[in-house]
């Protein structure tokens, strides 16, 4: 059959170019064309170059924060994806509870990001929140707005408290659409309960643990509300993560250049580490087979 | 290896059960004998799978006893119990070669290494896959998988029975007919007890010893497949095995002669006055048409030739007979009459079979 040629189709796909082009292309180029320019002021641009890569590549203060971000990063995936495995399989498959767990798993997500911090803040207070004052009567030496480890583990606390349920949830996923025959030949086998998970569950989860894996590594590398209402940024440097220096940079010292050259190297470290992770995970799941 | 004996064994999927209808698998008494290669047949839902998963302890009855043997399995778990089983649709170790799916059995209750490699190559063998057995499990096609699922479920020799739950489902027609006839070398081989759950006629009469009809959580007849054929206990049976399947023709049945729409017909033994829903029933290879000899009247409506033999449609006062005649006997449309033999006329009350009388001088 021959193909009828139609240009006004031309016209139902200009709705989204448009609308791509207003929310993601020109702003983009716009952060592109600070990247290259200087300004004194006054809306005089002059060229740059490659200046302000260099001073963001070489920034001392910038690479910790790198570092900072890296760590963060591992250690949330280290803690989060176990750990919403470990839930999901705990959760219930069927009954009246299936919809109490998922209502329950559900309901950190649904909250505001900054009101995690809000109520995470005021929760870690040691004059007046719940947990803070608790461990300072306890004994403990507890401070979040003194002690850069104390910072660091109340900012991880939180995070696995908002972000868990997402992994748990998709695990979840995963498991109940495990045929039953797969767990009845397993006891036929006289499959051991680690073995089940080895052969049998990880194996089937690895589709939606390889999604979960990747939202929360993007997010945790992002991640800003959060620490920002926490901690913001302190003690000294301890919590300040790169979209926390990268918002300093560009409303805190209005240095656009820096800033802008800031997000196009932050973008594409996003972009690389997420395709490297693709990458092994779908050839990992390719070496066994399709 | 044991004899198998469900004792009164029932079970409901509902907590409470309060009627019969609750029920998924209606009270029975059942032995296996060991050593014997069993068909399980019946349509779908009939309780079929419900009764392999009470054997293999995937699921604890809500009423009676399992014995092994002499001993109680009833609240066993499945793996104490040394039961093999093999489900519809195949079950892989997806991230396991074909090697490590076949030992996975054996390697769990911690067989000898020589031994595992041994038996896990002798099996592959036998279904075949010799060839593919350091190959990931994961991307073969369904049947190959099927294979691998029947291997593993073979592969100890040990085991109390190995139960079978419709497993060639998914695989090709000449490749089942191949597998079939392999699970019965195998099974005189070995001589285990194997229980084979199919909805196919064929499938269970090629390879069991024993065949246990079942009908809506029933046990409704347990036989030779000749006894099922020459005897159906049920007019189930009679109706599910034979192709076409028993005539069945409500009648009043006095003494040695039965009453179908007016007409009589002569019956092989004597019965008592019978109440209740009461048919006869009779195989179409034994009934013989004629025209205008003795017997019913009737009307040819349609005549199909199957190869071996014709199946002949006829219209028996707005009821249908089937009538199948046999190589070399000529048919014509305007035969109009049938002699249904009388030794082979089963009379049922409530679906089931009535032993009648034999008369004086037939019996030896």
């Amino acid at each position: 059959m021959d193909k009828t040629v139609n240009q006004k189709a031309w016209f139902l796909v200009l709705p989204v170019l448009v609308l791509v082009a207003f929310s993601a292309v020109i702003p983009l180029m716009t952060v592109v064309n600070y990247s290259f320019q200087d300004t004194f002021g006054n809306n005089v641009f002059f060229w740059a170059g490659f200046e302000w890569y260099e001073e963001v590549l070489a920034s001392e203060r910038i690479r910790d924060a790198l570092g900072r971000q890296i760590l963060f990063s591992a250690i949330i995936l280290a803690i989060e994806v176990p750990l919403g495995i470990l839930i999901a399989l705990c959760m219930p498959r069927k009954g009246v509870w299936v919809s109490v767990c998922l209502v329950l798993m559900a309901l950190p997500l649904l909250i505001p990001w900054n009101v995690v911090g809000t109520i995470w803040q005021v929760f870690a207070r040691v004059d007046i929140g719940l947990l803070g004052r608790t461990l300072s009567e306890l004994g403990i030496d507890y401070n979040y707005t003194q002690d850069a480890l104390d910072a660091w583990i109340t900012i991880i606390v939180m995070d696995v408290w908002h972000w868990t349920s997402l992994v748990a949830l998709l695990a979840y996923a995963g498991l109940v659409s495990i045929p039953s025959a797969y767990y009845q030949a397993a006891k036929i086998d006289q499959a051991s309960r680690w073995k089940v998970f080895r052969y049998i569950e990880l194996p089937k989860m690895q589709g939606v643990l390889l999604i979960a894996i990747l939202l929360r590594f993007m997010d945790s590398f992002m991640i800003y509300t959060e620490p920002f209402v926490l901690t913001g940024g302190g003690p000294g440097n301890a919590t300040t993560f790169l979209s926390i220096d990268l918002v300093k940079t560009a409303i805190g010292q209005f240095d656009l250049g820096p800033a802008a050259a800031f997000s196009l190297i932050y973008f594409l470290v996003i972009l690389l580490i997420s395709w490297v992770f693709y990458t092994v995970m779908v050839n990992l799941e390719k070496k066994e087979g399709v | 290896m044991a004899r198998i004996h469900l004792s009164n064994l029932a079970h409901s999927y509902s907590a409470n059960p309060t009627s019969e209808a609750d029920y998924a698998l209606k009270r029975l008494d059942l032995v296996w004998d060991d050593g014997s290669a069993y068909a399980l047949l019946g349509p779908s839902g009939c309780g079929k799978t419900t009764l392999l998963n009470i054997i293999s302890g995937l699921i604890t009855p809500s009423e009676g006893k399992i014995l092994f043997g002499e001993e109680d399995v009833t609240h066993l778990p499945t793996a104490a119990r040394n039961i093999a089983q093999v489900f519809q649709f195949p079950v892989v170790y997806d991230t396991m070669t074909v090697r490590e799916n076949l030992a996975f059995p054996l390697v769990n209750r911690g067989a000898d290494r020589d031994y595992v490699r041994r038996r896990v190559e002798q099996i592959a063998d036998m279904i075949g896959m010799s060839d593919v057995l350091d190959r990931p499990a994961k991307r073969l096609t369904a049947d190959a998988k099927q294979k691998i699922s029947l291997g593993r479920g073979m592969v100890r020799e040990d085991v109390n029975a190995i139960l079978f739950d419709e497993p060639l489902t998914v695989i090709d027609p000449h490749m089942k007919w191949e597998l079939r006839t392999q699970l019965k070398a195998l099974h005189r081989e070995f001589g285990h007890t194997m229980i084979y759950v199919t909805h196919d006629q064929t499938e269970a009469l090629t390879f069991a010893d024993k065949v246990v009809v079942m009908y809506d959580g029933q046990v409704v007849q347990t036989g030779t497949p000749a006894e099922l054929f020459e005897r159906p206990a049920h007019t189930f049976v009679g109706y599910f095995i034979g192709s076409p399947g028993m005539n069945v023709l409500p009648a009043r049945v006095e003494g040695t002669s039965a009453m179908v729409e007016g007409v009589e017909i002569p019956l092989g033994a004597a019965y008592p006055a019978l109440s209740g829903k009461v048919e006869i029933g009779i195989r179409p290879e034994f009934v013989t048409l004629s025209k205008d000899g003795p017997g019913l009247p009737v009307r040819v409506e349609r005549i199909e030739d199957v190869g071996r033999h014709r199946i002949v449609r006829l219209a028996f006062f707005g009821r249908e007979i089937n009538v199948v005649v046999p190589e070399g006997v000529s048919v014509s449309k305007d035969m109009n009459r049938v002699v249904l033999e009388p030794e082979r006329i089963g009379v049922y009350v409530e679906d089931r079979l009535v032993e009648g009388q034999m008369m004086q001088g037939r019996a030896a």
